[in-house]
């Protein structure tokens, strides 16, 4: 009889679950580079932490049903907008998130507010997708160029690097990377002593670096990304350089590519980033779950999809619904975030979470513990002094 | 102050001075000694198998990779992975020979072309889903650590190692296939295979080998380089269409020139990242242009 009872009860709860739980359907689309430069720092470990996000908050106790699909935008704005018009028309995605490469996300930002979907962008750099491009369904999570060059420019120049030459990847990204840095630099009491601008993609650095050598620069800022950076880094230990007292400044450079260069070549390094696995016991935890999925530490920006999925689930459960792109963004904006990996995050009208960025240095071998032991935390840097300031005509929640 | 000011307007004609100049042309010998193998390599394929060998810089990755895996894995270090390396890249060759591109010597060039590459997307493919694209760290080995001051510049005794170890294994290559008996049969095999296979001679082995040999020498340059460049998935695919230019450029299949072509090369991309970086990447491709367009068929190619 009790047994029966507590069948009866069971069941109930049951039913009453899964209607519930038939209420909010949340589709998800993981959009980033799967099989180019950026896989590794972003691809399918993005996917894993959107999905650690869903687990974490416990959507399916919450009434929230998740499903969560990816694709490839081959860092090409046609393919990747593409791919988003599909997901929003055919697939009924309600979000996209990742989507590294500043052109393919500046695109996809557009097909969001015209869809009235939700952009949550972690990979990308471009500081346009909340200045010249702002839109009212995007938000920008992780890091942008200006964080970058203000965290690493400033304190470099601060810390007695007054003379820069600047090692420019010859394309768009390359020329504002270097452009945002110098004006730090310039800001700081420092100088700009030389600039060569090195085709994409390059192999060998040497002369390039023999150049910035005989410039007499204290540091050589490389306002370059992945593979490039690597190399660059590799020949400059090689040709003494940072043994002769010049620092190298990484401009756009993760702990995946720090990981494959090894610490014996990259130390010293300085860099800023959003996130480090080793930095408290969450941001541990969280990495070490990820590590044991994926088989590498999380970078910020894998961090960032996971935080962001967390944010806006929590938004889709407070309105009810995952239907109103730019109400769902907003409601975002109000909320007070507490992150597990990012601390305190408050979410701008302009769509830029501020949240605190770090300055960090590459250990020397003998510092290091491990394979994945690679950062030192130099100085932590406020999001409001990290991230370029709001303009007034992107601030959405007066409009 | 006023005198330094002094020592540069002298130089001013140039735009440049002298011992940068020089370090910049030493350079430039270091980047053409990788051109140099690479297309030596290229050039044996084709001029002894007619076989325009697209998977040439993917089987340069894996030779980078081979000697990465012997160190990560086995615990086979840098001057073992030197030899190890070419010759597990080049079996790898020689099963390729024999699996499919033994099927289409009779036919065009085209489908060795469209089949070689890709083979190289393929094995390019594998090594990006296994290994990531970030690439993996490889250490100069201890003995070459370090380096000189020459005065105008710092030479790391790595580069110069690997200036000298491509200058004897290009002469090497070109003494055996010039000069001695066994390159006889080889270049006599591919003017008339039928006739050498009268006299005896294994013909289809002979070619087997020397498509071995060929990427062997790619997976030898993926070694040399190792240390200094990225070892990533796409370090061939970055490296092979400026190798073909090369190769154009020195005459398709002619040996000696595919060498003296690859070290020039490497010279005129190390000056103009002096005078104009921003034009480095090109140079090549204009003088490719420039030669085809006066001399069609190569510095030094025979006229067909």
């Amino acid at each position: 009889m009790m047994k029966s009872l507590a069948y009866g009860t069971a069941l109930g709860a049951l039913i009453a679950g899964s209607a519930m739980a038939q209420d909010i359907e949340v589709k998800l689309g993981v959009l980033n580079d799967r099989s180019g430069v950026y896989a590794d720092l972003s691809g399918e470990g993005s996917v894993v932490a959107a999905r650690m996000a869903v687990e974490d908050f416990k959507a399916s106790d919450k009434g929230l049903k998740v499903e969560i699909i990816s694709a490839d935008h081959q860092n090409k704005p046609d393919i990747g907008s593409n791919i988003a018009r599909q997901w929003y028309d055919e697939e009924g995605v309600n979000a996209i998130l990742d989507v590294p490469t500043s052109s393919v996300a500046l695109a996809v930002a557009d097909i969001t507010a015209e869809k009235n979907g939700v952009l949550i962008n972690s990979g990308a750099g471009s500081t346009a997708l909340t200045r010249e491009q702002c839109r009212a369904t995007t938000i920008h999570w992780t890091y942008d160029t200006a964080a970058l060059a203000n965290g690493t420019g400033g304190a470099m120049t601060n810390s007695g690097g007054k003379k820069w030459f600047f090692l420019t990847a010859d394309y768009a990204f390359g020329h504002s990377l270097e452009e945002n840095t110098a004006k730090v630099v310039e800001e700081n009491g420092g100088e700009v002593v030389g600039t060569v601008n090195v085709p994409f993609p390059a192999q060998d650095f040497s002369s390039f670096l023999l150049q910035a050598q005989g410039s007499g620069a204290d540091v050589i800022g490389l306002a370059n990304a992945g593979g490039d950076t690597v190399n660059a880094i590799k020949q400059a230990s090689e040709f003494g350089i940072t043994q002769a007292g010049q620092k190298l400044a990484a401009l756009l450079f993760f702990v995946t590519d720090v990981h494959a260069l090894g610490a014996q070549t990259a130390q010293g390094l300085s860099l800023t980033e959003a996130f480090y696995w080793d930095q408290n016991d969450a941001t541990r935890a969280w990495s070490k779950r990820f590590f044991d999925t994926h088989g590498s530490q999380p970078t910020m920006v894998q961090a960032g999809v996971y935080s962001g999925t967390l944010a806006y689930l929590a938004a889709v459960e407070a309105l009810g619904s995952a239907d109103d792109g730019k109400a769902l963004v907003a409601k975002i904006k109000e909320m007070e975030i507490e992150d597990p990996l990012f601390g305190t995050v408050k979410v701008r009208g302009d769509g830029r979470a501020v949240h605190d960025m770090y300055l960090f240095q590459v250990k020397s071998p003998d510092e290091s513990t491990g394979e994945w032991d690679l950062y030192n935390q130099i100085s932590s840097i406020n999001g409001d002094d990290a991230f370029l300031p709001m303009l007034d005509e992107c601030d959405f929640t007066k409009m | 102050m006023k005198r330094r000011r002094g020592t540069f307007r002298m130089f001013e004609l140039l735009g440049i001075p002298p011992q940068v100049l020089l370090g910049q042309l030493l350079l430039g010998l270091i980047n053409g000694s990788f051109y140099a193998v690479l297309s030596l390599g290229l050039a044996v394929i084709f001029g002894l198998l007619n076989i325009i060998n697209f998977a040439h810089g993917a089987l340069y990755m894996m030779g980078a990779f081979v000697a990465w895996m012997l160190l990560h894995y086995l615990g086979i270090g840098y001057w073992p992975a030197l030899i190890l390396a070419p010759l597990i890249t080049g079996a790898f060759g020689i099963l390729l020979e024999r699996t499919m591109l033994s099927r289409l010597y009779h036919l065009d060039h085209l489908y060795g072309l469209l089949l070689t590459f890709g083979l190289a997307l393929i094995i390019q493919g594998l090594f990006r889903n296994y290994y990531g694209i970030s690439g993996l760290p490889y250490q100069i080995p201890d003995l070459l650590s370090g380096g000189n001051n020459l005065g105008f510049m710092f030479l790391p005794n790595y580069r110069a190692w690997v200036v000298v170890a491509s200058a004897i294994v290009c002469l090497a290559t070109w003494f055996i296939i010039e000069k001695t008996r066994l390159g006889a049969y080889l270049r006599a095999a591919t003017e008339n295979p039928v006739l050498v296979g009268a006299f005896g001679i294994n013909v289809p082995l002979l070619i087997m080998l020397t498509y071995g040999f060929g990427v062997a020498l790619a997976g030898f340059a993926g070694v040399l380089a190792a240390p200094i460049y990225s070892v990533n998935p796409n370090m061939g695919a970055d490296m092979i269409i400026v190798v073909f230019a090369v190769v154009v450029i020195g005459g398709m299949g002619s040996i000696m020139g595919a060498i003296l072509t690859g070290y020039v090369l490497g010279l005129v991309e190390g000056l103009t990242r002096v005078f104009y970086p921003e034009g480095s990447a090109v140079v090549i491709f204009v003088i490719m242009a420039i030669v085809l367009l006066i001399k069609p068929e190569g510095l030094f190619g025979k006229a067909a």
